[in-house]
């Protein structure tokens, strides 16, 4: 049983970081109705530059925060300069641009700081800590706690500050948001920055576990995508429950039967992709789509 | 000088014209009704004015001229534009709504929200609901009240009476004719049922495909014979 809890905590460690992830691509969907499969690479870029400002003798957090608001900046820039000019052209042009985007940036990425993998420095001990026989990693609770803390952040801007009112009303319906005063050019803008940010987070919070190397993210945002198709593509709160219980499940999975351990763990994700789509394409929180012919 | 003023105004969608210049004028205080068929262009002229389909020629509001704005700087101008199906948004709360509303504000907006829901009694029971379970009625008063947060100086309508009940209608423009009597907004009205229109209208446009075909003060056009038999019915 000890074991059993053990591995719980592992997989909501791993689920926050699929979690995170999983909201930046929701935030990015909801409002301009796009998956970004950029996501992921644009996170494992935001990596590097904490990489580089942890290099040059800055400690973790403050590099973290440095990190932040440079992917949030980037962010704004990308959704300025790439994809505002595809808005309104259908989803596949879009769809086009981001998969561009990610040959782009994992380009660069490797250009600047070349192909090697790199040991990430965590801001968490790694030793355990024992209650009762279990013992339960300090990472894995931290990576549970900034993740838990970067979700709560987000809801706090979207339920209770203007700001937010604006970014979930441009999401739902732009033109009465224009109508009303609301710069939907820019919420959408907003949007793209926060979840650029929210993908940072998550990406430096796997890289002390699986080292730092430019395609590092690409596993993790199949899972992210997992996550959020099981929480239902435009629900923030799905996403999140669905990035938890589908690290808490694979986690689980790969302890229990050994088929499903390690790189398997991906065949897992697909999996509930595919269930899900065939048994509930809204997934658990999503709205069905509604055409009107 | 008249508070919003439309020059010769044209307005496309792609490649149809649906205004063939069009001028009309709202006074500071008044109540002006657009009357006219279905495909007139009357929704399009309240578009043109806010900016949300392509014109050109001269809108001018208050001395500035519109035609190059955005939608969010004609909200910022003062101008609240309530659209056809109301526009609220289903998903926000009744606060929520009323808060977007006011976006173009800053400062405290307890107070506003307070002055607004006055007009509104059937609203304050249910700053908490989510919009989309209001009734059809609700949802027009909810709509109104949105446009009032902003303080316009002048609130264009675009069918207010649209899928309600006779009773629900009349609450709502005797609600409308107290706005404009205490608060002193303008309003530009959109409305299918002539006979309500122009009985809260002081003046009043016909449009035929695009082009005004009549203008005059509401009684005059109401003893008119081609606007009784068109759109009176009688």
């Amino acid at each position: 049983m000890a074991n059993f809890w053990q591995q719980v905590v592992s997989g909501l460690a791993t689920g926050g970081i699929y979690a995170s992830l999983a909201l930046a691509l929701v935030i990015v969907y909801r409002s301009t109705g796009v998956i970004n499969f950029a996501q992921g690479e644009m996170a494992t870029f935001a990596t590097f530059l904490a990489w580089t400002f942890v290099d040059h003798g800055i400690s973790f957090w403050p590099a973290f925060a440095l990190t932040l608001a440079a992917a949030f900046a980037g962010g704004v820039a990308l959704e300025r300069v790439v994809i505002r000019p595809v808005q309104g052209r259908s989803v596949l042009t879009a769809v086009i641009v981001t998969i561009g985007l990610l040959i782009l940036i994992n380009g660069a990425t490797q250009w600047i700081w070349g192909g090697a993998v790199r040991k990430f420095p965590s801001p968490f001990s790694t030793r355990p800590i024992h209650v009762g026989s279990a013992a339960f990693s300090i990472q894995d609770i931290g990576i549970v706690g900034v993740s838990v803390a970067a979700v709560a952040l987000l809801t706090v801007l979207f339920r209770f500050t203007k700001v937010g009112l604006g970014l979930r009303a441009a999401a739902v319906n732009p033109d009465e948001s224009r109508l009303v005063g609301v710069p939907v050019g820019w919420m959408l803008a907003l949007g793209w920055g926060l979840a650029s940010a929210l993908g940072a987070v998550s990406g430096m919070m796997v890289a002390p576990i699986v080292f730092l190397d430019p395609n590092m993210m690409q596993g993790v945002l199949l899972y992210a995508f997992a996550a959020a198709v099981l929480g239902g593509l435009s629900s923030p709160v799905g996403a999140v429950v669905g990035g938890l219980s589908l690290g808490v499940f694979l986690n689980l999975l790969g302890t229990y039967w050994s088929t499903f351990s390690g790189d398997m763990r991906l065949v897992g994700g697909l999996a509930v992709i595919l269930v899900v789509l065939l048994v509930r394409p809204a997934g658990l929180f999503g709205r069905p789509a509604v055409r009107r012919v | 000088m008249a508070l919003l003023e439309l020059q010769d105004v044209e307005a496309r969608y792609g490649p149809i014209r649906a205004l063939h210049g069009i001028s009309i004028a709202v006074g500071e205080g008044e109540v002006v009704a657009l009357l006219g068929a279905n495909g007139a262009g009357k929704t399009t002229t309240l578009r043109a004015v806010s900016g949300t389909v392509r014109r050109s020629g001269r809108i001018l509001f208050a001395g500035r001229s519109l035609e190059r704005r955005s939608p969010e700087a004609v909200a910022r101008a003062g101008i609240a534009h309530v659209p056809e199906g109301r526009g609220t948004f289903a998903e926000l709360t009744v606060r929520e709504n009323l808060r977007l509303g006011a976006w173009t504000r800053r400062g405290r907006l307890r107070a506003e929200q307070e002055r607004v829901l006055r007009y509104f009694p059937a609203l304050a029971e249910r700053v908490g609901q989510p919009a989309g379970t209001l009734s059809g009625g609700e949802q027009q008063m909810l709509a109104l009240g949105r446009a009032l947060m902003a303080r316009p100086r002048l609130l264009m309508l675009d069918e207010p009476s649209l899928g309600l009940a006779p009773l629900v209608v009349s609450g709502i423009f005797a609600i409308l004719r107290r706005l404009n009597e205490e608060e002193g907004v303008s309003v530009l009205l959109v409305e299918q049922n002539a006979t309500l229109a122009l009985e809260a209208a002081s003046t009043a446009y016909v449009l035929e495909v695009g082009r005004v075909a009549l203008a005059g003060p509401a009684d005059e056009l109401r003893a008119h014979e081609s606007v009784r038999r068109s759109y009176l019915g009688y």
